[in-house]
């Protein structure tokens, strides 16, 4: 594989709030010119990881570094190459979006004729050309998310951080926001985001962190980190009837040579098989003999749901499997 | 240098935007202490009041240093309101990611607010004026009321900022102000003198810094420079300590928001 360059290199890095630990000991590096996610449930350390990169909160212990600069030690430095698109909606209401990115022009110290340059290819670049003039608190959530990823980008970033960049916005919207972002990445620009969406991590990313309790827990490319698993999935839901013969049915199937790794759910068993010509008779007359009565039976390729599951021991919404037990 | 002066000045012409923007809201942050303090109050109290007790020609005329110095200390406790907003909806993030002066916001901000004030102080002065008090010093000792208001605010600004950083939500933040303001008022010489206050309301009302501004500025406005000069020393320097207090306050707050 070719050695790219790292844009950000981070070691060993740890934040404790009052004494209980937001992030420990994170290492991991971010090449120059890929997109790549720190993926992980609300409260896994995200959040804190980024803002640290971003200068905004001093590390408890460990280091980073930005295109070489110390995250604490040269923060000014570090802040002249970034841009940031925050989580929340960061508008000011009465703002006109132009206004938005006057401001900030003045805060990059850019000439006003490359404040007005930029700004007018912006405007472009993200479709809000005919809104620019109007005050922000017109604009609807996608276009909010427009006008912050042009604030983001306004002062021509080597990288970009982009803090859940579609967290609550409609499926057109999403598909544009990642659109732009690959955009980005054509010009040459790193974008480092944080996200709790899978299928963004897979769709959108390069190359991905998955943080979960403060820790990373596994690191690669959606297709590497896949791979990994080894095997297909078979996913195995037995009536509720049944649910008492789930464990045996396990028990019967360990061992098997097409079988490498069995996991239970609440509702079956989720089993990552070898072959599945081979496996699918095996685990269905398994099934047969235990009187355990299979409800529904699918096979799939690994998805980033599984290595999610695989590696932090949970799904990444924990609402989806209680809701099916209810059901 | 230059760099900063760009920074400060882009930063306080948002706040000079944002203001202009809430017509309404300008409306009643400009209006309201002098319509209803200085008009309404002042009225009121003409016959109630002993032109005796306030040594001065009329209420209204006792009243407008008061005015003007509740003025200038409703304007400094809400001056940390629109950073307040800014933390909770991240703008206050954005700003600190950008490479700025770490003093740069707060900075505007004081500009802002002192400015605000200033021409706030200047229209309650010239309402006053239509009601026939015209400030016995002249101009130049409209200078000085505006000196002792500006050294005054910030230090009321910056307790406002740094509660602004600190509070965990806005109902915090309002509540304490409610709890600050009117008692501050009442505990003044604003509306009545130390001389005609019950004893141990007096007592608390000398520990008031807003007690030292009001009557640095009454006989600017009442007497002339003969009577005005006398405190002015004394009270410049006590509204530098009250700042210099605040601001060392307030530094924690700071420098964990935007440090």
């Amino acid at each position: 594989m070719m050695e790219q360059s790292v844009a950000i290199d981070v070691s060993k890095l740890g934040k404790t709030y009052d004494g209980v630990a937001a992030i420990q000991d994170l290492s991991f590096q971010i090449r120059t010119g890929e997109i790549f996610a720190l993926l992980g449930p609300n409260g896994a350390g995200k959040s804190t990881t980024l803002r640290i990169l971003i200068t905004l909160l001093r590390p408890t212990s460990g280091q980073a570094t930005v295109l070489g600069y110390d995250v604490v030690r040269d923060a000014d430095h570090v802040r002249r190459l970034i841009g940031y698109v925050p989580q929340e909606r960061a508008i000011d209401r009465f703002l006109t979006g132009r206004e938005h990115l006057l401001l900030l022009g003045d805060l990059y110290h850019l000439s006003k004729e490359e404040s007005l340059r930029r700004i007018a290819e912006l405007l472009k670049l993200v479709d809000l050309e005919g809104k620019a003039d109007q005050p922000a608190k017109t604009y609807s959530g996608g276009m909010k998310r427009k006008l912050d990823i042009a604030c983001g980008l306004l002062p021509n970033p080597k990288i970009l951080f982009l803090d859940e960049p579609t967290l609550g916005l409609d499926v057109q919207s999403r598909l544009r926001i990642w659109d732009y972002v690959r955009q980005l990445r054509k010009r040459g620009i790193t974008v480092v985001m944080t996200t709790n969406y899978l299928d963004e991590a897979d769709q959108l990313c390069d190359r991905l962190a998955i943080i979960d309790g403060g820790r990373i827990k596994a690191l690669g490319s959606p297709t590497e980190l896949k791979s990994g698993l080894g095997g297909d999935i078979v996913s195995v839901t037995v009536g509720s009837a049944a649910l008492t013969r789930v464990e045996p049915l396990a028990s019967a199937l360990k061992g098997l040579p097409s079988i490498r790794a069995i996991s239970t759910k609440p509702t079956g068993l989720d089993i990552r098989v070898e072959s599945p010509e081979k496996a699918l008779p095996a685990i269905l007359e398994a099934a047969n003999r235990l009187a355990c009565p299979v409800e529904f039976i699918e096979y799939h390729r690994p998805r980033l749901d599984d290595v999610f599951v695989a590696h932090t021991g949970h799904a990444i919404r924990e609402e989806f499997p209680a809701a099916e037990e209810e059901a | 240098m230059n760099e900063y002066r760009q920074e400060i000045a882009a930063l306080t012409m948002r706040w000079v935007r944002r203001l202009s923007r809430e017509k309404f809201s300008m409306l009643f942050t400009l209006i309201q202490p002098m319509l209803f303090w200085l008009i309404f109050f002042g009225n009121l109290f003409q016959r109630a009041a002993d032109v005796q007790v306030v040594q001065a020609p009329n209420y209204i005329s006792f009243l407008t240093a008061g005015v003007v110095v509740m003025t200038v200390l409703n304007n400094g406790l809400a001056g940390g309101v629109d950073l307040l907003f800014d933390k909770e909806n991240g703008f206050l993030e954005r700003l600190m990611s950008t490479p700025i002066h770490r003093t740069s916001v707060i900075l505007s901000r004081f500009l802002f607010v002192t400015t605000v004030t200033s021409l706030q102080v200047l229209v309650i002065l010239g309402v006053a004026f239509l009601f026939g008090v015209t400030p016995a010093t002249g101009f130049f000792g409209v200078a000085v009321i505006l000196l002792i208001g500006m050294l005054f605010g910030v230090g009321l600004t910056a307790i406002s900022m740094a509660m602004a950083f600190s509070v965990k939500s806005h109902g915090d933040f309002f509540s304490v102000l409610g709890f600050l303001s009117l008692p501050m008022i009442f505990l003044s010489s604003a509306l009545v003198p130390l001389s005609a206050m019950p004893r141990f309301m007096a007592m608390l009302a000398v520990l008031n810094p807003m007690t030292w501004a009001i009557d640095a500025i009454r006989p600017l406005i009442l007497t002339g420079w003969a009577e005005a000069l006398r405190p002015l020393g004394i009270v410049l320097l006590i509204m530098v300590a009250f700042d210099a207090l605040c601001l060392y306050g307030s530094a924690k707050a700071f420098r964990r928001a935007i440090g």
